[in-house]
């Protein structure tokens, strides 16, 4: 046997590794935590990496989990050993299907990262609601609690579907098992052969269908015998537990790894006994070793095989001494008696009783834990071993939280710490891109396969895109390390960023004597009198150690540019004293020769140069016995904050959003607008600053800006009496505000830096053509100043939207109803979101697909969305991912409805409100603002008659009154949304002819879980799923939808011709019926800096790739084409515009011919759909007939 | 008609080559230039800077955005291991070509640092080059810089190559030397094996609508011949080693021209990019026409023949002919 590795990864490649070897087919679709496993099994399959029967699995992406588990059911019925990966909503879109493979007895292995199913909100993080969520499919459910196990129960999954026909659903806790990295014993292909053998395999290849042997399946029964026929196969399910069990034991032979399919660990004779599955078991695993040392009579048992619950293995695997017990669910189930896991024991007990199988008679209670990854600490576990102790404890509590309503909560000791002190403890405060994380994944691959010792990392990430903070958590010690929870004591804190001194409390997690590494510009001399004196407390009173780097100054000086993170990792080897010194500099060496070799001898040298130069350049701090500082940390919002934001939001802001009660919130996860204006996250290291000598005033860097941090105002010459002192102003240059003030003004504390405001400025100086309208500045200096001014700046009235010209400098007067979202800097989507708001935003209501729009647009915790003086803004809301387009359409047809109720009403009650009113009201012109302003004005005037008159019917017009002003609905979401999962129903809105507003922000890939391909990807680029460049034309899907005819279609690139996208977004809101808008989005996905998105979407458009077009079915009426074409036929060669961009490069370099082929392909591709829409712009239809009208 | 040439040791069927160009990376291309009949293959040059570049700018784009985000820790797999950033692509170009045609074929390498210029010619010749181009293309922005440093540079970097392969070695020079023929001369002495004359700078234009600065290719005309006529021909009788013509032949007269001034090996690169490959074969066929029409009987024995020291009238390559010319823009 050859010998194992031992290796460290997360618990997705784990899983991955094994499923990719023993499957055959593999269908998936993205969706977090679990894509990575997906990825991983076609980055396998592209290198041409076998199984164990010799050849590489064929991997699929299909249009959603619904298609994946269809094109599964079709793979396992045709004989192959078929898997995916799957979680949360996604997992939901597979229980049909899974009820029909159940059904069937087809072997087959659904691995889960189990994840949070959205109910008040979405969440990304981890729980069993999902998984809990299919329990009554009929799918066997296999629960690991670590990165080793779900390595080895994918093994031991997969050999037991092959032996019972049952199918296994295998799971672990999302993000805290699938992305925590861990040493593992890795299992080779004679492991995966000895456990799934020919035998099995044979089995299920023999029951395929297949022409050759004819059988069918999938029939229609009826009520004779569907019942009978559903009972037949309990025989199966009774023989489960018993295979897997043997499996175990099998496995356990092979590798020295023994598992139970209920496991029992601690004191023979414990009292006290909690129930757990997941992550948890092996944190309460944890404490109960400690809790056994000081002589407790405590256990735990873990639940591995939790369907089909096998009683008789239960109760066997307790103590018989047991006399309390503890059921801990880590999902919830409102209403019910318990919580599913709780439920199960319950009646488990009750049925062995019954049956005479058990004399055990114990108290059971339930608690529920760890929503959406919740931290669940060892704290937590003693809690509920504290509670279980008491004479009368609570039957149904929570822990981990503070439950001031409801009074379900335990009580914690946050100070409670066992970690051992031979096990150590870092952590490192970066930003994302900075490398903390690669740095840190790195140095536990070295730590952990260089050395004997175990290591875990463990990685918490920013809500934000833009300037996001990366927590490491990173553990290294002589055992197996089972605390599946965050560090709470470290030895060792690194603070990768200075400007996180001010803004995070890092040292509160330092424990006594810890060290500190700070990377910041001041010498060693000078940085104690930069700290804050919370942070200069901590250093003082935990005699700390204290290290500083200019890891920048180093960076720059050996060619790295900003990347700290080989030099931060090197100090961390350097004074961490994990490995000894000069071994660690050699594996650090060794690595970057190994990230970096096949990238480039450039990258490798540059590397080893950072890490000499590093060394030099580390200074130990003396720390001072007194604190000498005088500032102190400012608070996270203004006192001007509104009291929720205050005492809810700028505490989340801090970090600390565990300690918030349940009263914080509200009862169903409506939150407030307008928050993001709170959060000044500073984060842009250069602002724009304006020169009023030179700009012409053309508002385009307002109207590109993806975060409304740039805006303009026109005002009247005496409101600057009271403007701060360097307040910038000049006269208005156009003739429809003659003798007007004009100010461009930045928001400095909101803006992020990206640049893009100055790259679409046209103005240049003439004598210094480098110098513009707007250039960048470092934003330190400018900060306060600035501020101030911003703050006089949104104090200016707003222009009279009746009297601004609706075109890209107009527009940008109106005021933008989204800012500052968390969107990534140079984000390409969110200035079309911003123009809807200008446009539209009083009266829009926005459903949201799921997706990076809805990140930036709802994650907590400040959201962009905000209202005007008047109070009025867009409502937003997300549902689905899938659902979006008939979500949207559910909210037309609701106002609608009402609207047509008020109208009703109007004409029933017309006399009493007088007639000239009511006529106006039903007539009311609403196609500009002026006649929504007159139809406002009117309703309100309507709304005081009603209250005067008093009746049911008036309080009920009343409730309605405002549907009279015309509301604008608009369905918004990305590519992924729009062409694959929610395709279905977007297809079957715009056939409905209601009148809403699609807008698909078209980034061309999945932009929010990675860049995976999706048919919005264009021929040779590449996307994951699609390494080596996609080779299928993207969809038409402007083409698709002109065929309707009816509906209104136009395809815009904003960085191309502003001037069109505006025009287009009118067209579109004002036509009565359905529209859609194909904007090209540029993205970080694409691989290149986002300061150059214009640049890239002028050659999409001049290349033809993008090409710009408006589709207005009116047009038929003046007798003139329906098309109309806004950009020339393709100037420049597709390879012009595809060359500056990573995805395609790539796919050029790893192999220039096949690129050549792809490339070529596209081109006819771009010339060929030119072609057609040439010819379609010159078709003009016959006017409608009488009887059409 | 006897076209056989020797050049850089190579025995070559005519004189007329492929200059550097991209035509080299289109393996179709390739075949129709041998099918043309160019005597070698002079690749596009493999420029240092532009693979450094390359490598630290897309590990940029690949790794700025990557760890930010709990749902996005990369934007591109792992398989990003699998890019070939470094030499790798040009190295099996010059495999392929090999295998594509029996021409011989002539790698061009611009390096930027010593490291650079060694490791790259090794690998070239490993990979299978039968000759060498020294792409000399540098521009001395900096006031600081002289202009002996500059050709102190050249010269090490021409001789520390010559030192490190063992296929033979051309340098392809800019005509900005304050004296071109004693540098050339000096040159020699490194024991290269020819020179080619001249590399073409890119030059730059201004765009007067944007204010802005255009770097757009353009391609050559046969007036850029002349410069080229003159240094070879100031240098033919002075120099032993081969010279090779590159930028303004773009006709049969052009490639006569050029011969009589002195070149062993005539590289065309604009007109094959305008025309097509099978431009070379007109030029070629062009030539020998000529030639039969005029009872020459070899290249050999045109080559140099209107050289400054045979031709009659050498002071028209000297000074003297700028001052004429000048004189007679009088308007």
């Amino acid at each position: 046997m050859a010998e194992r590795r031992m290796v460290t990864l997360d618990g997705n490649e784990a899983t991955a590794s094994v499923a990719h070897r023993t499957n055959e087919v593999i269908a998936i679709y993205p969706i977090t935590p679990s894509s990575n496993m997906g990825e991983f099994s076609d980055e396998w399959s592209a290198q041409g990496k076998k199984n164990i029967w010799n050849t590489v699995p064929s991997v699929v992406e299909m249009q959603s989990e619904a298609g994946a588990a269809g094109a599964v059911h079709g793979a396992l019925q045709a004989g192959s050993l078929t898997t995916s990966f799957t979680a949360s909503q996604g997992l939901l879109l597979f229980i049909p299907i899974m009820y029909k493979i159940a059904g069937e007895l087809t072997p087959f292995v659904l691995h889960v990262t189990a994840r949070t199913v959205a109910t008040h909100a979405l969440s990304i993080f981890g729980d069993h609601s999902d998984v809990m969520g299919c329990r009554q499919t009929g799918f066997a459910m296999l629960s690991s609690d670590s990165v080793q196990q779900a390595h080895d129960f994918a093994l031991i999954s997969q050999a037991s579907t092959l032996r019972s026909r049952v199918p296994f659903m295998h799971y672990f806790d999302g993000f805290r098992t699938s992305h925590e990295v861990s040493k593992i014993e890795l299992l080779n292909d004679e492991d995966l052969r000895m456990m799934v053998t020919d035998d099995l395999v044979e089995a299920h290849r023999k029951r395929a269908l297949t022409p050759d042997a004819p059988q069918i399946r999938g029939t229609a029964q009826n009520p004779d015998v569907f019942f009978q026929a559903r009972e037949a196969a309990n025989g199966y399910y009774a023989a489960t537990p018993a295979i897997v069990q043997a499996e175990m034991d099998k496995f356990a032979k092979l590798t020295g790894r023994q598992y139970q399919l209920f496991e029992y660990f601690g004191a023979p004779d414990a009292e006290r006994v909690v129930i757990v599955m997941g992550s948890g078991a092996d944190v309460t695993h944890e404490y109960v070793e400690w809790a056994m040392a000081k002589g407790e009579k405590v256990g735990v048992l873990k639940v591995r095989l939790f369907r089909p619950f096998s009683i008789e293995h239960f109760v066997n695997a307790l103590p018989s001494t047991v006399k309390k017990i503890a059921v801990l669910d880590r999902c919830k189930e409102p209403g019910a008696l318990g919580d599913p896991l709780y439920m199960d024991v319950v009646t488990a007990f009750r049925q062995a009783k019954d049956a005479g199988t058990t004399t055990l008679n114990p108290t059971v209670i339930a608690g529920r834990y760890g929503l959406s990854s919740k931290e669940f600490t060892p704290a937590m576990v003693k809690a509920v071993y504290d509670e279980l102790a008491k004479d009368a404890p609570k039957v149904h509590f929570t822990v981990g939280i503070i439950d001031d309503v409801t009074h379900t909560s335990l009580p914690v000791d946050d100070a409670f710490d066992i970690e051992k002190d031979d096990v150590k403890r870092a952590m490192f405060f970066g930003l994302g891109s900075d490398g903390t994380v690669g740095a840190n994944k790195n140095s536990i691959k070295i730590i952990a396969e260089e050395t004997p010792n175990y290591g875990q990392g463990y990685f918490v990430y920013d809500s934000k895109k833009a300037g996001a903070v990366t927590i490491s958590h990173l553990r290294f010690g002589p055992r197996r390390i089972r605390s599946a929870y965050l560090i709470k004591q470290a030895n060792f804190i690194a603070c990768h960023q200075t400007s996180f001194l001010e803004k995070y409390d890092m040292l509160c997690n330092a424990g006594q004597g810890a060290t500190f590494l700070l990377n910041t510009p001041y010498s060693k001399d000078e940085v104690w009198n930069t700290l804050p004196k919370e942070v200069q407390q901590s250093l003082i009173d935990k005699k700390m150690k204290f290290y500083v780097i200019d890891a920048y100054e180093v960076a720059k000086a050996t060619g790295m540019g900003v990347r700290i993170n080989t030099i931060m990792q090197t100090c961390f080897f350097a004074i961490s004293g994990v490995l000894p010194r000069e071994e660690a500099i050699e594996q650090i060496k060794k690595a970057i020769k190994k990230t970096y070799g096949k990238k480039g001898d450039a990258v490798v040298q540059k590397n080893y140069a950072a890490v000499d130069h590093t060394l030099a350049h580390l200074y130990e701090v003396t720390v001072p016995a007194t604190v000498t500082s005088t500032y102190a940390m400012p608070p996270f919002v203004s006192e001007l904050a509104p009291e929720f934001t205050k005492r809810v939001q700028a505490v989340m802001m801090a970090g600390k959003g565990d300690l918030l009660p349940v009263s914080a919130f509200p009862v169903d996860g409506t939150w407030p607008v307008g928050t993001t204006k709170w959060e000044k996250r500073n984060i842009a290291l250069d602002i724009p600053v304006w020169d009023n000598s030179i700009c012409i005033q053309c508002n385009k860097c307002a109207m590109i800006c993806p975060h409304a941090a740039i805006r303009p105002k026109v005002y009247d010459p005496a409101e600057l009496s009271k403007a701060p002192e360097t307040f910038k102003s000049v006269d208005y240059k156009g003739a429809e505000f003659k003798g007007m003030k004009y100010t461009i003004q930045v928001a400095p504390e909101d803006c992020t830096g990206c640049g893009i405001c100055v790259s679409v400025c046209p103005a240049k100086d003439k004598s210094n053509p480098k110098h513009k309208a707007i250039d960048m500045a470092p934003q330190m200096p400018l900060r306060e100043a600035e501020a101030k001014n911003y703050a006089f700046f949104l104090d200016l009235p707003e222009a009279d939207r009746t009297t601004l010209k609706l075109d890209v400098k107009g527009t940008q007067f109106m005021e933008p109803l989204f800012e500052y979202s968390g969107a990534c800097a140079g984000c390409g989507e969110t200035p079309y979101i911003k123009l809807l708001t200008q446009l539209f935003g009083d009266r829009a209501l926005i459903a949201n697909a799921t997706g990076c729009s809805s990140i930036y647009g709802g994650n907590l915790p400040t959201t962009p969305y905000t209202t005007n003086r008047e109070g009025r803004g867009p409502a937003w809301c997300n549902s689905l991912f899938e659902d979006n387009a008939e979500f949207g359409f559910g909210m037309r047809l609701s106002i609608d409805k009402n609207q047509e109720q008020a109208l009703e009403l109007l004409h029933r009650m017309g006399s009493s409100l007088g007639d000239e009113l009511v006529a106006g009201l039903v007539n009311a012109d609403q196609t500009t603002e002026a006649g929504i302003r007159a139809q406002r004005e009117r309703v309100a005037e309507l709304k005081k008659k009603l209250q005067a008159l008093g009746t049911a019917e008036a309080k009920w017009l009343e409730l309605i009154a405002d549907y009279l002003v015309k509301k604008s609905v608009w369905i918004v979401g990305g590519d992924g949304w729009a062409y694959d999962i929610g395709y279905g129903g977007l297809d079957h809105v715009i056939a409905q002819g209601r009148n809403v507003n699609i807008l698909v922000l078209d980034t061309e890939v999945y932009s929010n879980t990675g860049g995976q391909a999706s048919k919005s990807t264009p021929i040779g680029a590449a996307a994951k799923f699609a390494m080596a460049g996609k080779s299928q034309p993207k969809k038409d899907m402007a083409m698709i939808a002109m065929a309707y005819g009816n509906v209104y279609v136009a395809k815009v690139a904003m960085g191309s011709r502003d001037a069109q996208t505006v025009k287009a977004f009118q067209e579109a809101e004002s036509f009565d019926g359905p529209s859609i808008i194909l904007a090209y989005s540029h993205c970080i996905a694409h691989g290149y800096d986002l300061v150059q998105g214009c640049e890239q979407q002028k050659l999409a458009v001049d290349s033809g790739h993008w090409p710009l077009f408006r589709f207005d079915p009116r047009r038929i009426e003046q007798g003139e084409a329906p098309l109309q074409m806004d950009s020339p036929a393709p100037k420049i060669s597709l390879g012009t515009y595809v060359r500056n961009e990573t995805r395609y490069r790539m796919v050029e370099q790893m192999n220039p011919e096949h690129f050549r082929h792809l490339l070529a392909t596209a081109q006819r591709e771009v010339t060929n759909r030119f072609a057609t829409y040439e010819n379609m712009a010159k078709l003009t239809m016959p006017v409608k007939t009488a009887d059409e009208k | 008609m006897d076209l056989t040439t020797q050049y850089l040791g190579l025995n070559l069927s005519s004189p007329i080559m492929a200059g550097a160009s991209p035509l080299a990376t289109d393996m179709d291309m390739v075949r129709r230039l041998e099918d043309a009949g160019t005597s070698a293959i002079v690749m596009h040059s493999l420029f240092e800077e532009q693979i450094t570049r390359e490598q630290l700018g897309t590990l940029q784009d690949l790794e700025l955005h990557a760890e930010s985000s709990a749902e996005a820790t990369n934007f591109y797999l792992p398989a990003a291991d699998e890019f070939r950033m470094g030499p790798d692509n040009y190295l099996e170009t010059i495999r392929k070509i090999k295998a594509a045609v029996k021409v011989p074929v002539i790698a061009s390498l611009n390096g930027t640092t010593a490291r650079g210029w060694l490791n790259y010619a090794k690998e070239m010749e490993k990979a299978g080059a039968d000759a060498l181009e020294l792409n000399v293309y540098y521009l001395p922005t900096s006031p600081m810089e002289t202009g002996d440093a500059v050709e102190k540079r050249t010269l090490e970097i021409a001789h520390a190559v010559k030192s490190a392969v063992t296929i033979p070695v051309a340098v392809k020079l800019s005509p900005f030397f304050s004296s071109p023929a004693h540098f050339i001369k000096v040159l020699e002495g490194t024991g290269v094996d020819g020179v080619v004359m001249f590399n073409r700078f890119y030059q730059p234009d201004i765009d007067i609508e944007e204010l802005d600065v255009l770097s757009d290719l353009n391609l050559s005309n046969p007036s850029e011949l002349r410069l080229r006529l003159r240094w070879m021909a100031i240098l033919y009788s002075h120099i032993a080693m081969p010279m090779a013509v590159s930028g303004g032949v773009h006709s049969a007269e052009d490639a006569i021209k050029a011969t009589m001034a002195g070149a062993t090996a005539i590289q065309m690169t604009s007109a094959l990019l305008r025309h097509g490959p099978e431009r070379l074969k007109m030029v070629r066929e062009g030539m020998v026409k000529w030639m039969e029409e005029k009872e020459y009987e070899s290249v050999a024995q045109m080559r140099g023949s209107m050289s400054l020291m045979r031709c009659p009238d050498p002071t028209a390559f000297e000074r003297a002919n700028y001052m004429r010319v000048l004189n007679g823009w009088k308007i």
